[in-house]
């Protein structure tokens, strides 16, 4: 193992993104504020507990899980795709690291940067509603391996990616739809039966559930049940980059 | 001395079935410095990126330093340093970081004060903090090259380092394969500048549609295939070619004052002695006499045309 290149890959990586500050952390963080305004402030005055919580508090955990998968897909794709197409991914080619070196550097750097963005709009929350963390070190686990499984999928799409639509097309196809459907804003206890078995198809629904219960002690659907959803999903991004790892998909020609 | 690099009936056909690179055989002798020449889509880049490890040979064997690039590829690629065709860099970046991270890639401490030194011997020294957008073309070429040298390679690929790249900066770069040379790297470049393969090479390969046409001496080369010219300028214009003169192959300059005579030098005779005693005898006047010798351009286009 090649622990320098993976380290040179990550703080490589790590650098761009403290140089778009900006861009990185402020953007998320003001829309997840937005939200808190919109929907836990204005909206959610009118709307009755959930479960018990104040529906500001309820919708915390699927806020925090919104972004930290869309940002988690969203750097690790541009992350691998960048070298791609300006022409730099020669280097990682001809460097004498294997590609799950590559795989480490790439996805570690995203994983971070997705739970850093994580953390602070944990953070802002404070701010704006009264929450407890029931069970922190199970919080801290369902963030991590979220921010891990979503930078490995956002790492498969930016392999796969042909172009720049591409790279956007999974995220805002997939990504965002599910997440809203998953969860986020409501408990799936209130939606008509027929969709709350339709739901349960939805990966997401599994580790937004999962997250709440760290933070408020209910959940949709079991904890062990998320716990192995998650665990499943991952262990699928894992067997894809494998894959890629053995054929050189998409890398090598 | 040994062979650093070494292929052998490496064969490589792209995704759409082309085959750019057909059985090739080829050994580069540690510390020389090798010239590839060939016109465009030879295949040059093809053979350097498998040697590298960017595309992935179809069949053939490549090892490096006795290490198989495939099945030992850590220990093969640690010893190569390759500065691609494509300026390819991260634009925002700055100098000093991007050469950095390429030292990382290899799994090298950081080590500055090298890197620094690789940037003043390359004439970027005052660069080291600026952002690679905000360099010349020539600047970033040379950025290729300080990543390459900055994890201390032992062989380095050198594709068209000097395209688009002036008279002056040439001479320096030129200068830097020397030096690195004789500090005892091997050196493998492509070029479609023949002058520089004349300057700089110690062997010349010629590489035309996936197949190596030759690897020679250079010196050997151009002494075995090159012809040379002796020009006879006349005192007095002819308007033919005398008779007795007939078995020389003459050419005669349109204003009849001067006769070309090409002879090979790898002959036994060169037949001047007795075309000059012969010239005499047809009464022409010689003014004067010239010889020339042919270039390494004349033999690689008389090559590559063989094979088109
Ligand atoms: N990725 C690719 N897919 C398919 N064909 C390719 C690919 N890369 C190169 N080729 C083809 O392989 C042949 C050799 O290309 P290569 O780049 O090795 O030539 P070259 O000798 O480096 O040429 P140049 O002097 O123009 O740089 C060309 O016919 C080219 O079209
Ligand atoms: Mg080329």
């Amino acid at each position: 193992m090649n622990f320098n290149a993976v380290w040179t890959i990550y703080v490589f990586e790590m650098r761009r993104f403290f140089r778009t500050m900006t861009q990185s952390l402020v953007s998320p963080v003001l829309s997840t504020s937005l939200y808190f305004v919109v929907f836990g402030a204005a909206i959610g005055s009118r709307i009755d507990e959930v479960e018990g919580v104040s529906y500001g508090a309820f919708i915390v955990p699927g806020l925090i899980m919104l972004s930290v998968m869309t940002q988690a897909t969203s750097n690790a794709s541009f992350g691998i795709y960048f070298p791609k197409f300006i022409g730099t991914i020669y280097e990682l080619l001809s460097a004498p690291i294997s590609f799950l070196e590559v795989v480490a550097g790439y996805v570690g750097a995203a994983a971070t940067k997705a739970l850093i963005i994580g953390i602070v709009i944990l953070v802002t929350a404070f701010f704006f509603v009264d929450i407890q963390i029931a069970h922190p070190f199970a919080m801290i686990v369902f963030l991590v391996l979220t921010c891990i499984s979503f930078s490995l999928l956002g790492f498969i799409i930016g392999i796969w990616a042909g172009n720049f639509e591409q790279l956007q097309l999974i995220p805002l196809l997939i990504i965002t739809p599910l997440v809203f459907l998953g969860g986020s804003f409501y408990s799936i206890t209130m939606l008509p039966p027929i969709w709350q078995t339709v739901t349960l198809f939805n990966p997401v629904v599994y580790l937004i559930s999962g997250f709440r219960w760290s933070f408020f002690g209910t959940a949709d659907v079991g904890i062990g049940v998320s716990l192995l959803a998650i665990t499943f999903f991952t262990a699928i991004c894992m067997g894809i980059i494998w894959w890629i790892f053995r054929t050189g998909w998409r890398i090598r020609q | 001395m040994s062979a650093i690099v070494s292929v052998k009936n490496l064969r490589k056909a792209y995704a759409g079935g082309f085959e750019a690179l057909k059985s090739v055989t080829l050994d580069i002798e540690e510390g020389e410095i090798l010239a590839l020449l060939g016109p465009n889509g030879a295949g040059k880049t093809t053979l350097i990126s498998t040697i590298c490890g960017i595309t992935v040979p179809t069949s053939g064997t490549i090892t490096v330093g006795g290490h198989d690039a495939q099945t030992d590829f850590r220990a093969a690629r640690a010893l190569i340093g390759l500065v691609p065709q494509e300026v390819n860099l991260e634009p925002f970046e700055t100098v000093m970081n991007t050469v950095t991270f390429s030292r990382g890639l290899f799994g090298k401490p950081r080590n500055d004060a090298l890197v620094q030194d690789i940037l003043v011997k390359l004439s970027l020294g005052d660069k080291k903090n600026s952002k690679i957008m905000t360099l010349s073309g020539g600047m970033k070429r040379r950025v290729l090259i300080a990543k390459a040298l900055s994890h201390e390679p032992s062989v380095l690929f050198l594709d068209e380092p000097t395209a688009g790249v002036d008279v002056e900066l040439r001479k320096d770069m030129w200068n830097v394969v020397a030096d690195l040379k004789a500090s005892g790297v091997t050196i493998i470049l492509t070029t479609h500048y023949i002058e520089e393969a004349e300057a700089i090479a110690d062997r010349v390969g010629v590489i035309n549609k996936g197949e190596i046409l030759l690897v020679q001496d250079k010196a050997e080369l151009m002494s075995q295939m090159g012809q040379k010219q002796l020009k006879i300028e006349l005192a007095e214009a002819t308007q033919t070619i005398p008779k007795a003169l007939a078995g020389y192959d003459l050419v005669r300059s349109d204003n009849g004052l001067s006769l070309t005579y090409s002879y090979d030098t790898k002959g036994e005779r060169t037949g001047i002695t007795t075309l000059l005693g012969d010239l005499q005898k047809a009464g022409l006047q010689m003014k004067d006499i010239q010889t020339q010798q042919s270039s390494l351009e004349d033999i690689f286009v008389g090559l590559v045309k063989e094979t088109a």
